[in-house]
């Protein structure tokens, strides 16, 4: 894959040709720890609130997740990577701190410019209307207005929210729950990305939707120097991706080609 | 190209490997000038989403957008029951209801701006971690959606202050400079609690209290001349640089004829507001750019 963007440019096709790797995401040790509020859970009277204060301990409802522990690796361009492992294991967590979304408590996440994440879950506002929520999302992701006008149909109709009457000027609350998840895929690969991030997006909608946004994500994948792939179907892994890293309670258990790893992580669920 | 021959890569540490590229940290702060930049290029987003939240907050009411000048109105109206005819708190004042109606409105702003600024962050997770904007949208959004409420109650104020009887004057136009001197202060205030709300949640709950003692402080239900009978001298030059009974003096003095007014020296109290104005503005906005690479964390 290298060998074949050195070839396209006119410059360096008569210089020996080797593998350069070019990294556009490194991953430093990196350690993440999220702040859940459980509620009034457990012994909150509010004599046990103030003797914390006073004692200065921290609130037995706050929890700190400590989702991702001392993780290290190196992407570089041109490369699909997978992320495997059982639920809970820091995947989606990671994929949002190379993101840049959430901060790392320790180590460093370095990348190429800025990584986009595609998820399912960008939240839009459930009042309005499907063409609204359109509009809003992709200005939150930086689009230009005259851009967002000229996409607005073109992203309505790769939803297919219209197929049974008109959708798109009815509050998004009134849809289904698989139409809303089409209509927010659809919003989010409406953009052009540099690093691509895909957490479990391509697992939304009906057998027709899933191959549109197969192929979408592929176009995607085209333009896109790196892409990471979260999924639990290990098919979709195995078909798109060539390196695979497989997480367990935050840690790294395997790096490396797909086919062993997927071999690995198959006997290790297998096993248990 | 150059380091054909061995891989000049080996040795480095990820660090090293990372500055070699120009690979940058993810979620950085972008500096200042670059964060303003980038804000002022989501202008169309913070405009879409105030927009968006303000025909959402009245789509599940049959009336729909005629809340927006009902509440006010009916705000107003149970207000003058209680302090003008139950209280008989009009003390001789001319015009009892047009005083009491630009007061609450006026505070009611920056209020409603709070209130809904320390969940900005808090409240918007989800929206925060699965997209990448700046964050300094969200609170300027809440001002902005506050400041078209507010412009849906200055109509009724000023019917109202026409319908008891004020003349209009030229005075009417400081109006328009003092809200905007006051949708400033909002928009810093707005950020500064935004960021005390990402992390402290109790906030919340302890900021109807504040605003309802802030309230009293600004003379919004009574006439301020209580203030200067009642207090010491000290307390009442404090209460002169509140900068809510600052604006709502303005708006005030722009509408009103011979309303009692606090700050004796018009000049003195449009400094006080410009004061207030720049350094709750900067202050505000340097606040909340400061932890803009926490707000993630919840």
């Amino acid at each position: 894959m290298v060998d074949y963007l050195a070839m396209s440019n006119d410059v360096t096709v008569t210089l020996p040709r080797i593998k350069e790797r070019i990294p556009t995401v490194v991953v430093d040790d990196a350690h993440v720890v999220y702040r859940v509020h459980k509620g009034a859970a457990g012994s909150s009277s509010p004599v046990a609130a103030l003797k914390r204060m006073v004692t200065r301990t921290s609130a037995p409802n706050v929890r700190q997740v400590h989702a991702v522990r001392g993780v290290t690796f190196t992407a570089y361009r041109g490369e699909a990577i997978g992320l495997i492992g059982t639920n809970g294991s820091g995947k989606s967590t990671l994929l949002r701190a190379i993101a840049g979304l959430l901060p790392v408590e320790r180590g460093a996440i370095y990348t190429q410019g800025q990584p986009s994440l595609l998820g399912v879950n960008a939240a839009l506002l459930n009042d309005l209307p499907g063409e609204r929520n359109v509009t809003l999302g992709c200005l939150a992701m930086g689009m230009p207005p005259e851009e967002v006008q000229r996409k607005l149909p073109e992203i309505i109709e790769f939803s297919g929210i219209n197929q049974r009457g008109d959708f798109a000027s009815l509050p998004m609350r009134t849809y289904s729950s698989g139409m809303s998840a089409r209509l927010r895929f659809s919003i989010a690969a409406a953009k052009q990305h540099d690093v691509l991030l895909i957490d479990e997006a391509l697992a939304t909608g009906d057998k027709k939707f899933r191959r549109r946004s197969e192929k979408r994500v592929r176009e995607l994948r085209e333009s896109a120097g790196t892409v990471f792939l979260v999924s639990h179907q290990l098919s979709s892994v195995r078909d798109t991706c060539e390196r695979t890293i497989w997480l367990e309670s935050g840690e790294i258990r395997m790096d490396g080609p797909t086919d062993e790893v997927l071999r690995a992580y198959d006997a290790f669920t297998n096993g248990k | 190209m150059a380091n054909a021959l061995a891989d000049p890569e080996s040795g480095l540490t990820p660090a090293q490997l990372a500055a070699r590229h120009g690979l940058r940290m993810a979620g950085e702060r972008p500096s200042l000038s670059r964060y303003t930049r980038q804000l002022w290029q989501y202008r169309h987003f913070i405009s879409a989403y105030s927009n968006a939240k303000l025909t959402a907050s009245f789509s599940n009411a049959r009336l729909g957008q005629l809340w927006q000048v009902l509440t006010p109105l009916t705000n107003a109206a149970v207000y003058f029951l209680i302090f003008g005819v139950v209280l008989q708190q009009t003390r001789g004042m001319d015009n009892f209801i047009a005083y009491l109606t630009a007061g609450l409105f006026i505070f009611n702003f920056t209020q409603t701006s709070v209130q809904q600024g320390t969940q900005a962050i808090s409240g918007n997770l989800g929206l925060i971690r699965a997209l990448h904007f700046p964050r300094a949208c969200l609170p300027l959004a809440i001002t902005a959606t506050q400041f078209q409420q507010l412009l849906g109650s200055m109509v009724v104020l000023l019917g109202i202050v026409l319908a008891t009887g004020e003349p209009i004057t030229l005075k009417w136009l400081m109006l328009v400079p003092a809200i905007l001197l006051q949708t400033i202060f909002n928009a810093g205030l707005t950020m500064t609690v935004a960021r005390l709300g990402a992390k402290a949640t109790d906030l919340k709950q302890v900021m109807p209290f504040v605003l309802r003692a802030w309230m009293y402080g600004s003379g919004v239900l009574y006439s301020v001349e209580l203030f200067a009978e009642n207090l010491p001298g000290w307390a009442t030059a404090v209460v002169q640089f509140n900068p809510m009974l600052v604006y709502i003096e303005l708006a005030r003095a722009a509408l009103l004829e011979n309303t009692p007014l606090l700050n004796s020296s018009l000049p003195l109290t449009w400094l006080i507001a410009v004061g207030w104005t720049l350094v709750m503005g900067v202050g505000g906005y340097l606040y909340f750019w400061r932890g803009e690479q926490e707000y993630g964390r919840g």
